[in-house]
């Protein structure tokens, strides 16, 4: 901050304003109680010990009910440890506050003082001296004069930065890669862990479906059987495997009356009795759906509610989404269990650059 | 030998005469170290000018403190691991169940961490209040001309401010691995996905692999532990720092200029109210965490990719530019073998871009508009500024109908209408409401500096009804005192002569020269800028106000002493001796 007393620009000019009543200084200053009262004085001084005292308490408090309230006691319907701590800390905590701010308004000094301000710029001397530096800097190295240094300098600096950002390609693997090298069922945006035969199974039960199973109107949150039996010896998919094929293998299955279905091109036997499955994955940004609607058969997304014709291919009826939700084709095994034909024909999920 | 600088007594007093205050000693040991004293001499008696609304920034700051704090309480139970255990703490409803390793600390803290719970609260209630404060410490200081020159620059980084606490906010609740906060992160990966050309490859990189993967918790973590409290600590710091170096705006009043700033000390009296506000603003947090339930994770479970809770929102903060996302119409277009999601690049990826841009320019495009080059210092009210004033308004009002779509769902429960007709009637009114806004704000503001105007020419009304012996009723009014009347004129006149803006001079009075192509839009901004506002009289207006005024009151004066205060007819006292009540 420069001392120096070159002018504040602040000055207004002329034309743009006046002084139509002049400023009338600073305002007289009043005493307050406290200042001239001794008794008023110790009574704020015993206002203000006596919240610090407060204060006080409610800390021993605080470690009291630390020890003795128990973590499953209630009161009012609140957990009761929450309360007694929450209370104690916040009037241990807001005591001193108030304490501290009744102190400074009652009994420090209540004057108002003055200070100049300066301008934020430093001083045209200043300024002149540090240029000169500056060029002198400049000139003395000779960056100016020596453009081969200087680009080439500019030149590696610009490019370090890539040391930073390259090792950052082993964050993860990426979809060609995952997809390529197929380390787990249905790696990759475009693939799920559905196949050809997969049961249709009930989510978090894993129960295979039998069409009769089904009423009109129901849905059905439902999973591919991989997730319960797709591990490398029979046994459930866990972890990464398992959260990685939900996300993309969850599917709803309902059941409408046969000729309420519009079936899309080439997808006449994809349902079963009316029973017709599709991706439960919203192809906006990719929240599983389950709010359906029977009498009209539509599907709409909790989180942007976009809104799918379950009866018409899952066409998008109103909402952010611009894609009907994949269908999975059904059949029923030799067992009478409904399984999809094959996987997804297209990519489940929120759009990407090369889903085409 | 040279011995006249040997010591030629025995005595045991040193040569130091008088020994130092303790304290004294303290300081002057440090002071031979650091050299504060030339720093604190000039700071310790700063002056702080006194206003309410200067408080609204010292509770975003207060709020980071407590963030910090309660935050390190969380780190020390917190794991950011989404490695699976099955949970076995005290919360029956989910025991057994498989949990990422964050969730079941989680649940941990929540009910077998004493005080784990209040921390928890605390922290997510103090954020909510950081945030919030910042917006509304934004709105104060566009509204008040805080933000013109030399403090654009603290205005883009409290800008910055705002928007990396969005971010921690976004990270730190999306931590504990809920089915709530999974479902944002599963939308965050939608968008992400939208980029064009590099989305599947940054959402592979960030979530190391495909969706869910088990990096996005442990990555979150870091970077809302340490990277972004990084950033937010030392803008913050930078953002005080300034505001030291440029001292504090202040009203204008009696003895305040634009060349001095006159307020309490920082020592004591600043110290003590600033140092007692971060125990009432910490107070009050406690007091909330103790109270008022927030983010009850246990309820919502644990977070599974194929599940969904209805009415599914992100915090208050983030719900913006989700409600754009909501009511953005379904657009995708699939060419040349690729798809580019308008649906959802538009709102989420562009829009929040371009507003943030927006507002951090705001101070740049304003003094480009008034081509003003001079210091300010004393604040102005929001109506002498209309147009400024209705600028703001409308981004608010832009802002608020973002928001409320991004509850649509909510309204249309609690409203018992069509989520279908609220969804199309915002896609409208987060076009024209802004423009509603505008119009009605600037032109209120001008009202506003009418009605100032005739309080400064007639007087301020008294509240007392004067009966003419015709029959005639007025009411009194009386002049302003001299403080008032010097407040209410403490204001520039804008560049408008006869309600033309003068598009030659700038507000040094320089002539602008008339080159660049913009020119001709910049004099259309200016004329917006200025046309229309109400300026304060001039000396011979307030001459000829007064002058009247003072006529009104010689016809009055002939009604004084009859006392009009209700009781001449009912016999509660006499009233002979009654004057008029002057106030």
């Amino acid at each position: 901050m420069s001392d120096d007393a070159h002018e504040l620009d602040t000055v207004p000019d002329a034309t743009v304003t006046d002084d139509l009543y002049a400023n009338p200084g600073l305002a007289e200053h009043h005493w307050r109680p406290t200042d001239v009262d001794p008794k008023m004085e110790k009574r704020a001084e015993r206002q203000v010990a006596t919240l610090f005292g407060l204060s006080t308490i409610c800390t021993i408090l605080f470690v009291v009910s630390y020890f003795t309230v128990d973590k499953t006691d209630t009161f009012a319907g609140l957990g009761a440890q929450n309360l007694t701590l929450g209370l104690t800390l916040a009037g241990a905590l807001l005591f001193i506050g108030i304490g501290v701010i009744q102190w400074a308004r009652k009994l420090m000094a209540d004057l108002e003082i003055v200070e100049s301000r300066h301008p934020a710029s430093s001083s045209e001397a200043d300024r002149a001296a540090t240029l000169e530096s500056l060029d002198q800097g400049i000139a003395e190295s000779g960056i100016g004069r020596r453009p081969l240094v200087r680009n080439s300098l500019l030149g590696a600096v610009g490019l370090v930065g890539v040391t930073a950002v390259v090792p950052l390609w082993d964050l993860g693997p990426t979809n060609a890669k995952v997809t390529k090298e197929q380390p787990y069922p249905g790696a990759g945006l475009e693939n799920t862990i559905w196949a050809p035969g997969m049961r249709v199974v009930r989510d978090v039960v894993g129960t295979p479906i039998r069409p009769g199973d089904l009423q009109i109107g129901d849905l059905v949150n439902a999973e591919p059987e991989g997730l319960f039996n797709g591990g490398p010896d029979g046994e459930p998919l866990e972890g990464v495997a398992l959260q990685v094929g939900k996300s993309k293998g969850a599917v709803v299955v309902v059941r409408m009356e046969p000729e309420e279905i519009i079936p899309g091109k080439g997808r006449e036997n994809w349902s079963v009795d009316g029973i017709i499955c599709y991706s439960k994955i919203c192809t906006h940004v990719g929240c599983p759906i389950s709010l359906y609607e029977r009498t009209t058969h539509h599907l709409l997304c909790p989180c942007h509610q976009s809104t799918f014709d379950l009866a018409d291919s899952a066409r998008v009826v109103f909402g952010p989404a611009a894609r009907p939700l994949p269908q999975l084709p059904l059949q029923v095994d030799a067992d009478g269990y409904l399984v999809a034909q094959r996987d997804f024909d297209e990519p489940v999920g929120p759009s990407f650059w090369e889903r085409g | 030998m040279d011995t006249t600088k040997v010591a030629n007594t025995n005595g045991t007093e040193p040569a130091i005469a008088a020994k130092p205050s303790r304290a004294g000693a303290v300081a002057s040991w440090a002071d031979d170290r650091l050299g504060l004293a030339t720093m604190a001499k000039k700071n310790l008696r700063k002056v702080f000018p006194d206003h309410w609304s200067f408080m609204l920034g010292e509770i975003a700051l207060w709020s980071f403190v407590v963030l910090l704090l309660t935050g390190v309480f969380l780190t020390l139970w917190f794991t950011p691991s989404m490695g699976e255990v099955q949970y076995n703490g005290s919360y029956e409803q989910l025991r057994g169940i498989q949990m990422s390793e964050a969730y079941a600390s989680s649940l941990k803290i929540s009910f077998d961490v004493r005080g784990g719970l209040l921390m928890r609260q605390m922290h997510h209630w103090s954020a909510m209040l950081f945030v919030a404060s910042m917006m509304v410490h934004l709105l104060r200081v566009w509204f008040t001309g805080a933000f013109r020159k030399p403090r654009e620059l603290n205005w883009v980084i409290g800008c910055l401010l705002l928007l990396l606490g969005t971010l921690e906010g976004f990270t730190g609740y999306s931590l504990p691995d809920d089915l709530l906060s999974g479902t944002g992160i599963r939308a965050a990966d939608g968008f992400i996905k939208a980029s064009p050309v590099v989305g599947t490859y940054m959402s592979f990189l960030l979530f190391g692999g495909e969706f869910p993967g088990e990096s996005i918790i442990p990555r979150l973590y870091i970077i809302h532990v340490l990277l972004i409290p990084g950033l937010l600590l030392a803008l913050v710091g930078a953002h005080m720092l300034l505001l030291v170096y440029h001292k504090h705006t202040q009203w204008p009043g009696p003895g305040r200029t634009e060349k001095n700033v006159v307020g309490f000390p920082m020592l004591p009296v600043y110290a003590a109210k600033a140092g007692g506000f971060f125990f009432i603003v910490f107070g009050v947090t406690a007091l909330m965490g103790a109270l008022l339930s927030i983010n009850p994770v246990w309820k919502y479970g644990p977070y599974d990719p194929s599940k969904v809770t209805a009415g599914s929102q992100p915090d208050w903060y983030m719900g913006w530019p989700d409600g754009a996302l909501r009511i953005m119409p379904g657009i995708e277009t699939h060419i040349w073998g690729v798809t580019i999601s308008w649906n959802v690049m538009l709102p989420i990826l562009i829009l929040p871009v371009v507003a943030f841009t927006v507002l951090l320019l705001l101070p740049f495009i304003d003094a480009w508009v008034t081509g003003d080059k001079r210091d300010h210092h004393l604040l102005y009210r929001p109506r002498n500024a209309p147009t400024r004033s209705a600028v703001m308004v409308a981004l608010m009002t832009m802002y608020g109908l973002f928001w409320a779509a991004g509850g649509n769902d909510i309204i249309a429960i609690r409203l018992h209408a069509s989520i279908n007709q609220i969804t199309y009637f915002l896609r409208a009114a987060v076009i024209v409401g802004p423009v509603i806004a505008f119009l009605v704000t600037r032109r209120w503001c001008i009202s506003l500096q009418r009605k100032d105007n005739e309080t400064l020419l007639h007087g301020y009304e008294t509240g007392i009804i004067m009966r003419s012996p015709e029959g005639g009723y007025t009411e009194r009014h009386l002049p302003l005192d001299a403080t008032r009347a010097y407040v209410l004129t403490a204001r520039d006149r804008d560049p408008v002569v006869d309600g033309e803006v003068q598009h030659e001079v700038d507000g040094n009075g320089v002539p602008t020269p008339h080159t660049g192509r913009l020119s001709g839009v910049r004099n259309r901004l200016r004329t917006l800028m200025w046309s229309d506002n109400v300026q304060k009289p001039t000396a011979e207006e307030l001459d000829a106000g007064h002058h009247h005024a003072e006529h009104e009151h010689e016809l009055q004066t002939a009604l004084d002493g009859h006392a009009a205060d209700g009781h001449q007819f009912d016999g509660h006292h006499l009233v002979e001796d009654e004057g008029l009540r002057h106030h």
